[in-house]
């Protein structure tokens, strides 16, 4: 049965570039890497990593960008979960920020950067009136040294993963009842929720925050885009040595990817202990009975941190978008003086490969991750055994790795088997990331299917890929197209396993993004950021009107 | 040669190895065994056996045969058992006469064909003419009607009934109960019902089993 195919191919798929590719990794950190000659084990190339110029520093930025993201996007979201879920203006905000998770880093790191650089958005409206600006100041705002913009542009998307991690998480606890519970015992909004509901909450998300530890501490395109540049995080540098054109820069850079892995699990153990100080408080609280009933300011915070971080990615989405029409545009006009399609007519034929290469990418990572998602979860009811803790984590592990420390040394398997920068691999790597999002996305509304609708169905004779086909899909229309947009939006946002993978010849819309981001045109980076904005958006477009276009005749299939 | 009629012979269904309900019966063509017990007794466990969906959980054993052919053997789309839930169950991406084209056997072929069997199955359920209908239009008596019109245009070899009564209100109940009967019984088909309600057993008419008390 195909089905008993399912579980083990798609361990294999995940765990399988994760250990090839740290194995790449690790070996010629010590020495080991036979194409180059090398055959003898070392310890030599550490010393050179240590020797790199401002190395710790490097590796300080990354650390620090990794706790202090995960820390404020998940602190953001929990006090605003506790103190505004249930209201009418929490689901209004939810539904400003949901959009924001399908928006490729990247485009929101370029939406900020040009919101808040000296020349940005912000400065313009206030300048020269209140600040008497003629000319941007001479401010490293963008690119600051202690990559504070850094931190807030993936903040900005943190915030929307976890919101929605969270809010997936809920219906499983009785939050409703719970609140009531609390309130009642005279516990103020955020205690009663912190005390009563959010430990079982964070139980469910626990993997999602540690993905974005890993990934903020090893983050390649916003730390290029906003990060700090003299030292520049430690993965950006990474990224620099792998790319070199001597190869012998690898020895350095697999070293570099092992202090990488080092940092973030540093970072990883470093939350173990965040955590066991947020139980701790948590306990002292609860045995003194603290209501915290005047949790006004608390709420108000977070309220403003979430609504901040959404307003500012969707404001410099519009800059982006005014300037790729923009003529002549000088500071400090809040407009540019005159709109042009000449952007867009020049950067259009130039776009077509790197779009190409985008879609056939994300459609077959998504098809053969949602079809594998399919015979695991069939395979899940066959057995009538759910995945373990076990079977999840490693779901996760591709997540919860530094992307930069295995994709490296999957470059090296495939460079040793003549596939790099072969469509194949391309996909095979996207497919590694987006498989972990196209199951979860897909397990609870493929678990609230009324199954007695299978059994109807064969009962008329119909076979079980018929009943799948004919019953099933259809009926889950709206799921497996949500999952579809969901991957597709995964696999066009990434950039480090196309970077590395595609080597240059083949290019994405956010690998051409990010290449751009040096040169500075703005024009030029608006009209990428614009697709890679409209791309995912159009995916779940598609999600939406598509089941609604189908079904229209069906009122039982309306939302 | 074998007796008609649904034959029941040794089916056990155990969990974790507790027995739950044994069963030795004969049920001839068009009668009704009623099955009654308390929830958790085994009874929807036991109509998973029989139409071979029965959840990894639950260990059933023993034979079931109808009309000479052991359907326990078969996998569960070969063993054309037509079932009735509490609900409807239509599915609702078809229209009305989607649903019965769906059920109808792919055996009757030929367009026209296929179009009236389906209209004479909805006009047999007093529904005719409602074929291009939305399933989720119609009020829930028609659903019910549809079903088991559904259920009936398949050309099953038996029906399991599970509480298919207990969602209606009292006088539609009463209705849906002399119709699902007395086409049971037009057609010949042996039927197993499980029920907490003894008005469908008394309706029923049939022999009552009752498990778990």
């Amino acid at each position: 049965m195909l089905t008993r195919l399912g579980p083990p191919l798609t361990i294999l798929l995940l765990t399988g570039p994760v250990a090839f590719g740290l194995a790449g990794t690790v070996l010629p950190a010590f020495g080991f890497l036979p194409v180059l000659g090398g055959t003898e084990w070392t310890l030599a190339h550490f010393r050179t990593l240590f020797l790199e110029p401002a190395i710790v520093t490097s590796a300080v930025l990354s650390l620090a960008a990794g706790l202090v993201t995960a820390l404020v996007s998940l602190l953001a979201v929990m006090l605003f979960v506790a103190g505004w879920g249930g209201t009418r203006l929490f689901s209004r905000v939810q539904h400003m920020v949901s959009p924001l998770l399908s928006l490729p880093h990247a485009a929101a790191a370029f939406a900020l950067a040009l919101l808040i650089a000296p020349s940005g958005m912000l400065a313009r409206l206030v300048s020269p009136a209140l600040t008497g600006w003629e000319r941007p100041p001479d401010l490293l705002i963008v690119h600051d040294p202690y990559g504070l913009s850094m931190m807030a542009g993936l903040i900005a998307k943190e915030i929307p993963f976890l919101l929605l991690m969270t809010l997936a998480a809920l219906p499983q606890v009785p939050a409703q009842q719970t609140r009531m519970l609390t309130a009642a015992l005279g516990y103020g909004r955020v205690a009663g929720f912190l005390l009563g509901v959010w430990p079982a909450v964070y139980r469910q998300i626990r993997l999602p925050v540690f993905a974005v530890i890993a990934f903020a501490t090893s983050v390649v395109d916003v730390a290029a885009i906003l990060g700090p540049t003299r030292p520049a995080p430690l993965a950006v540098r990474l990224v620099t040595w792998m790319n070199d054109p001597d190869l012998s820069m690898r020895y350095l850079a697999s070293t570099g990817a092992l202090l990488q892995l080092a940092v973030t699990a540093t970072a990883m153990t470093a939350w173990l202990a965040l955590e066991r100080a947020g139980t701790f408080l948590c306990r002292l609280a609860i045995f003194r009975g603290m209501r915290l009933r005047q949790d006004a300011v608390v709420r108000g915070l977070s309220l403003g941190m979430v609504l901040l971080a959404a307003s500012a990615v969707l404001a410099g989405l519009a800059t982006l978008a005014i300037w790729s029409f923009s003529g002549l545009w000088q500071f400090p006009d809040a407009l540019p003086s005159s709109f042009s399609l000449k952007t867009w007519i020049t950067a259009l034929p130039r776009l077509a490969a790197p779009l190409g290469t985008t879609l056939i990418a994300g459609l077959a990572s998504t098809l053969i991750a949602g079809l594998l998602a399919v015979l695991c979860l069939l395979r899940e009811e066959e057995t009538g055994h759910r995945p373990g803790r076990g079977a999840l984590t490693l779901l996760f592990l591709p997540l919860v790795v530094p992307q930069v420390a295995f994709v490296f040394g999957l470059q090296l398997f495939l460079i040793y088997t003549g596939t790099l920068a072969t469509m194949p691999a391309l996909i095979l790597a996207h497919l590694v990331f987006v498989m972990p999002y196209a199951y979860l996305a897909l397990r609870d509304p493929w678990h609230a299917f009324d199954r007695r609708y299978d059994r109807v169905a064969a009962g008329f004779g119909k076979a079980r890929w018929r009943r799948i086909l004919h019953v099933r899909l259809p009926m889950m229309t709206r799921a497996v197209l949500t999952m579809g947009a969901l991957g597709f939006a995964v696999s066009v946002g990434l950039y480090l396993p196309t970077v590395l993978v595609g080597a240059g010849r083949l290019t994405t819309i956010t690998s051409e993004a990010v290449a751009l981001a040096a040169g500075g045109d703005r024009r030029v980076i608006g009209v990428y950021a614009f697709w890679q904005m409209l791309l995912p958006m159009a995916g779940f477009g598609i999600a939406t009107l598509l089941p609604a276009l189908i079904f229209r005749r069906f009122r039982g299939m309306q939302v | 040669m074998a007796a008609k009629g649904l034959s029941l012979d040794k089916v056990t269904i155990a969990l974790d190895g507790r027995v739950l309900l044994s069963l030795t019966r004969h049920v001839p063509p068009g009668s009704v065994l009623t099955v009654m017990g308390p929830s958790g007794a085994g009874k929807s466990s036991l109509l998973a056996y029989l139409g071979g969906f029965l959840d990894p959980a639950f260990s059933g054993h023993g034979r079931a045969t109808v009309d000479g052919v052991e359907i326990t053997a078969l996998p569960a789309e070969e063993r054309r058992v037509g079932i009735l839930f509490q609900d409807p169950l239509l599915f609702p991406h078809m229209s009305v006469g989607g649903n019965l084209a769906f059920a109808l056997p792919e055996t009757v072929k030929g367009r026209a064909k296929r179009v009236r069997h389906v209209d004479e199955a909805l006009g047999e359920v007093g529904l005719a003419g409602l074929a291009k209908r939305d399933p989720a239009t119609l009020s829930g008596g028609q659903k019910a009607r549809v079903a088991l019109a559904r259920v009936l245009v398949s050309q099953p070899r038996m029906l399991l009934l599970d509480e298919p009564f207990s969602k209606l209100d009292m006088e539609l109940r009463q209705q849906m109960r002399q119709l699902v009967f007395s086409k049971a019984r037009e057609r010949g088909l042996p039927v197993l019902l499980v029920t907490h309600d003894e008005a469908d057993a008394d309706a029923a008419g049939g022999e009552v089993v009752r498990i778990g008390a």
